[in-house]
């Protein structure tokens, strides 16, 4: 089934309803009688609340109700949780501090809910959400991890002593400290990781809805999760039942890790339902997006890496401080520590390795999971190392690379992570000659003819993707099993509904994934349709994110496709009187091997059904499912490298190439794998040069708009050049790696990289501004 | 309170409506065209582009009464029947969305782009052309491909006719 099957281009079924604007995502639910939600937010980084008047807000046209904090502690509504256990270097347990959905007595970040407003009308909310009026008494804030743990710092939590949530470490530290002992060179660097706003074009959403006489809930929402969400809401919020509560994601515009975590607002809107019992709609508008959607990334590193006379790595040593916000959100902690340091072995053969990483909270928005979540930052750390050692050591930075690569799998690296195979020459190759590296001094020398100082830069990156095995995330602290569902339903005609537990929000999953059982069955893709997103059709799933749809969801399908075909196969066996060990698959119809005898595929399904014609004892009816748990993570592995050009006038960089040369392992639709690394190396580039999370001393968010947070627009990006190298994952029947995240991951070192490499100055810190450029520029040629 | 009478997607309407309502609540609350969308609050993501006699324009920072007497047309109001715009194909073809929810204002733009520069247009008008609409999903190598694709279909449609 080359045309429509796995590794085919095939265009997305989905398409066409987003080409024509009959999408439906959470905003687009109108249910009849519903009433609108706004939230009464607080304007203080840190204050304590002293009173919340809200007599003239419920006088106002249209308002149903107004709810405080309080009322949510009187019902007895859950605080937020963090769903993953981390211990300190002494043995003690994070620091969590409370998080209820809105805030009863003291407020934490700028935006934090404290109140909620419903009325008839989405004005008539926002009229009486400025009406409420709240006296807060303010309290001195910490808006960065500095300020945090200074001495006298302002005290966020009384459970987190001097801000600091754990203080962990992974590795051998006498043996790190050992090698560097004996280093002929070290290299070392503080790094830092800018702060970063995931901004989903669809602002998140909820629409809740209670049914008074079943005593049931149903929540619209914009979730990369539904399951996860129901889970989570009926276990530890206490706002209902699992049975008794039904999630739908609907289309969803995008995640990007964003929309994984259960927010407030989901809460309050399910609860606000049964205390107006009319259903409740919430959308987020973009300022309330920025201030309330958990951002990303945040660390500040010290890294050191130890080389012996040969520029071979012998030690790596990092301490790293990760700003979590003000709270703990659902992914947090393990953010910083089992998604971050497990990946500092990079793609390289380092015998010692010693992470120590400090989370501490600071009054701004929670920080969480953000494309690539924790591994862009250890790409970042481990490529800037490279590209500087190679600089400080006198060596070509792809030979420093090449010398140091893993080169025979499976590998254990000294921090936990087992790579099962890959192939970094191949990929680094690859991108030496899309990129034509030798021809680089030459180019270098024709723009400095026309002022440019024209740079290029690497970045080497591995990742560990297919979130799952439940067995080792439980091992690490993970409060929950990381497999994936999935449920084939053979309908009497022949066609295939498929349900899974993996959620789509632009990956393409209602393509890929039919492309899998269109490709197993030999039946057209339009005879295939995906199921997901909704708990009352799909009995679980974890959801997407991690790229793990591909490793773990569609591994999923293939294990109950595998328990289709058994069961089709005695059917055909039975019915042809063979061998069921002689039939084969072929061309949508089941043959027996070596005769012309054959049953198509939809006489089979039918079969099933009607039943007249089955094996003795066989239960009717073509419906299987699987829960596919792996053994390992998959590790996606590339080489990115950029050419820039500085103009040294106005510090303003132009991308002359971006080369992309990633190892996904079997590709199910290239044409869609392709897409998903653009779009990631767009976010990494936007990193790089554009984007930041910028707060002022006293905790305001300056940049709580598109005005003031520079998202990459059209022409802040190259057209990219991306290929493929392939090596098969083993661990999964499909052999895929997973895609989603490794632009964000791999392409921001090689950003920096290159124009480091163009202005002669490695001190430069995302994002590279014209102005941070400029100045760096000028501080290399005073220096000079 | 205003009564506003325009025609949106070849229909006449009128409605009785506060005076701060903006075109894009008028579109999918009133009129239920959920294509439009919102993504942001100060005209800087393009997600809710429609046209108003012909024009490109950003529907959540326009008031229903500025729209009052004019000709608008929304993404559901540009293929005709099961025929898709050549703009929308080629978006399809060259995979030029991954969410969706950007795309109806990245069509509805990109039309406007292509009916202001005819054949003119190449990889860097395409891009600073692009510069009012976000997208966060496909790092727009494939909207630009999108769109400079649909000149061409564009240009062949209306030679055909």
């Amino acid at each position: 089934m080359g045309i429509e099957g796995i590794g085919a281009r095939v265009t997305r079924k989905e398409d066409k309803r987003f080409i024509t604007g009959k999408g439906r995502y959470t905003d687009d639910v109108r249910l009849h009688g519903m009433t609108y939600a706004s939230f009464v937010r607080s304007p203080h980084a840190h204050a304590k609340i002293k009173k919340i008047d809200v007599t003239a807000a419920n006088n106002m046209p249209g308002v149903v109700d107004v709810l405080t904090g309080q009322q949510l502690v009187d019902d007895k509504i859950g605080n937020l949780i963090c769903g993953w256990m981390i211990h300190s270097k002494d043995g003690s347990p994070m620091k969590m501090g409370a998080w209820p959905a809105m805030a009863p007595e003291v407020v934490r970040f700028v935006g934090q809910a404290v109140a909620v407003v419903i009325a008839e009308t989405r004005n008539q909310a926002r009229d009486a959400a400025e009406a409420v009026d709240v006296t807060y008494e303010e309290l001195p804030a910490a808006a960065d991890i500095s300020a945090a743990i200074a001495p006298g710092a302002p005290q966020l939590h009384p459970e987190a002593p001097g801000n600091v949530i754990f203080d962990w470490t992974i590795g051998d530290e006498a043996a790190t400290n050992d090698a560097f002992a004996k280093a002929a060179n070290i290299v070392a660097m503080d790094i830092t990781n800018n702060r970063l706003a995931p901004n989903a074009m669809e602002p998140r959403a909820a629409v809740a809805e209670y049914d008074t006489a079943e005593e049931h809930f149903t929540l619209y929402t914009t979730s990369q999760n539904p399951h996860v969400a129901r889970l989570v809401l009926s276990a530890f919020y206490n706002i209902a039942p699992e049975h008794k509560l039904r999630v739908i994601a609907p289309d969803v515009g995008g995640g990007f890790g964003s929309k994984i975590f259960i927010y407030p607002e989901e809460m309050v809107a399910l609860w606000a339902s049964k205390r107006v019992e009319r259903p409740v709609k919430w959308t987020s508008d973009r300022t309330e997006a920025f201030l309330t959607d958990a951002h990303g990334r945040d660390h500040l590193t010290k890294a050191e890496m130890a080389f012996d006379k040969d520029n071979k790595i012998i030690g790596l040593r990092v301490k790293t401080y990760a700003n979590l916000g003000a709270y703990m959100s659902l992914f947090s902690s393990s953010v910083p520590t089992y998604l971050y340091a497990t990946l500092l072995s990079g793609q390289y053969n380092i015998p010692n390795i010693y992470a120590e990483v400090i989370s501490v909270y600071t009054n701004t928005t929670p920080v969480d999971a953000y494309r690539g979540a924790g591994r862009p930052e250890a790409s970042f750390v481990m490529e800037r190392l490279m590209e500087t050692a190679a600089r400080q050591l006198k060596v070509d930075p792809a030979e420093l690379r090449r010398k140091n690569f893993i080169t025979s799998f499976p590998h254990q690296t000294p921090v936990i992570m087992a790579y099962d195979t890959g192939d970094f020459n191949a990929s680094l190759d690859a991108a030496l000659k899309a990129i034509d590296y030798a021809g680089f001094p030459a180019r270098k020398e024709n723009a400095k003819k026309e002022g440019k100082l024209r740079g290029i830069g690497f970045s080497c990156y591995i990742e560990a993707c297919g979130i799952a095995p439940s067995k080792a995330v439980g091992s690490l602290g993970a409060g929950v099993g990381l497999w994936e569902s999935a449920e084939v339903r053979v309908n009497p005609v022949g066609t295939v509904e498929i349900l899974t537990g993996s959620h789509s929000h632009g990956q393409g999953h209602e393509t890929t994934f039919a492309q899998v059982a269109a490709d197993r069955l030999g039946i057209p893709l339009n005879q295939v349709s995906i199921v997901h997103g909704d708990t009352d059709k799909v009995q679980f799933g974890m959801g997407t994110y991690g790229s793990r749809s591909g490793a773990v969801g569609m591994s999923a399908i293939v294990k109950a496709m595998e328990k289709i075909e058994a069961k089709a196969k005695k059917i055909v066996a039975h019915q042809l009187e063979a061998s069921e060990n002689d039939i084969v698959i072929e061309n949508g119809e089941f043959k027996v091997t070596g005769t012309d005898k054959s049953i198509a595929f939809p006489m089979v399904a039918l079969a099933a059904y009607t039943a007249h014609n089955i094996p003795e004892g066989m239960e009717p009816g073509l419906k299987e499912t699987a829960f596919y748990d792996p053994t390992n993570f998959t590790f996606p592995a590339g080489a990115y490298i950029c050419e820039v050009e500085v103009d040294p006038g106005t510090g303003k960089t132009e991308f002359v190439n971006f080369v992309a040369a990633d190892d996904f392992g079997r590709l199910i639709n290239p044409m869609i794998v392709e897409g998903q690394v653009h779009g990631g190396l767009a976010q990494g580039i936007g990193q790089a040069l554009l984007e930041h999370a910028v707060y002022d001393k006293s905790g305001q968010l300056m940049t709580a708009s598109f005005m003031d947070y520079a998202m990459p627009r059209a022409e802040d990006l190259p057209s990219f050049k991306v290929s493929h190298t392939t090596t098969l994952c083993p661990g999964n029947p499909l052999g895929i790696k997973g895609c989603g995240e490794a632009g964000a991951i791999g392409s921001s070192a090689a950003v920096i990289n290159a124009i480091t490499n163009a202005i002669g100055n490695n001190r430069l810190e995302m994002p590279a501004s014209p102005d941070r450029v400029w100045h760096a520029i000028h501080q290399q040629q005073a220096a000079e | 309170m205003s009564t506003i009478k325009l025609t949106v997607n070849g229909k006449a309407v009128s409605a009785d409506l506060e005076d701060r309502t903006l075109l894009v609540h008028l579109l999918r609350d009133h009129l239920g065209l959920t294509g439009t969308h919102v993504g942001c609050d100060t005209s800087q993501c393009g997600a809710c582009v429609v046209h108003i006699d012909g024009r490109a324009v950003k529907s959540c920072t326009t008031l229903v009464g500025q729209a009052n007497g004019t000709n608008v047309t929304t993404i559901e109001g540009i293929s005709r029947g099961d025929e898709l715009h050549p703009m929308q194909a080629a978006f399809r073809d060259n995979h030029g969305l991954q969410c969706g929810y950007c795309t109806p204002g990245m069509i509805m733009t990109a039309i406007d782009i292509v009916h202001r520069h005819g054949d003119e247009l190449d990889e860097a008008t395409v891009r600073q052309e692009l510069e009012g609409n976000i997208c966060r999903c496909t790092g727009y190598h494939n909207i630009v491909k999108s769109v400079l694709d649909a000149a061409g279909r564009m240009k062949m449609a209306a030679a055909a006719e």
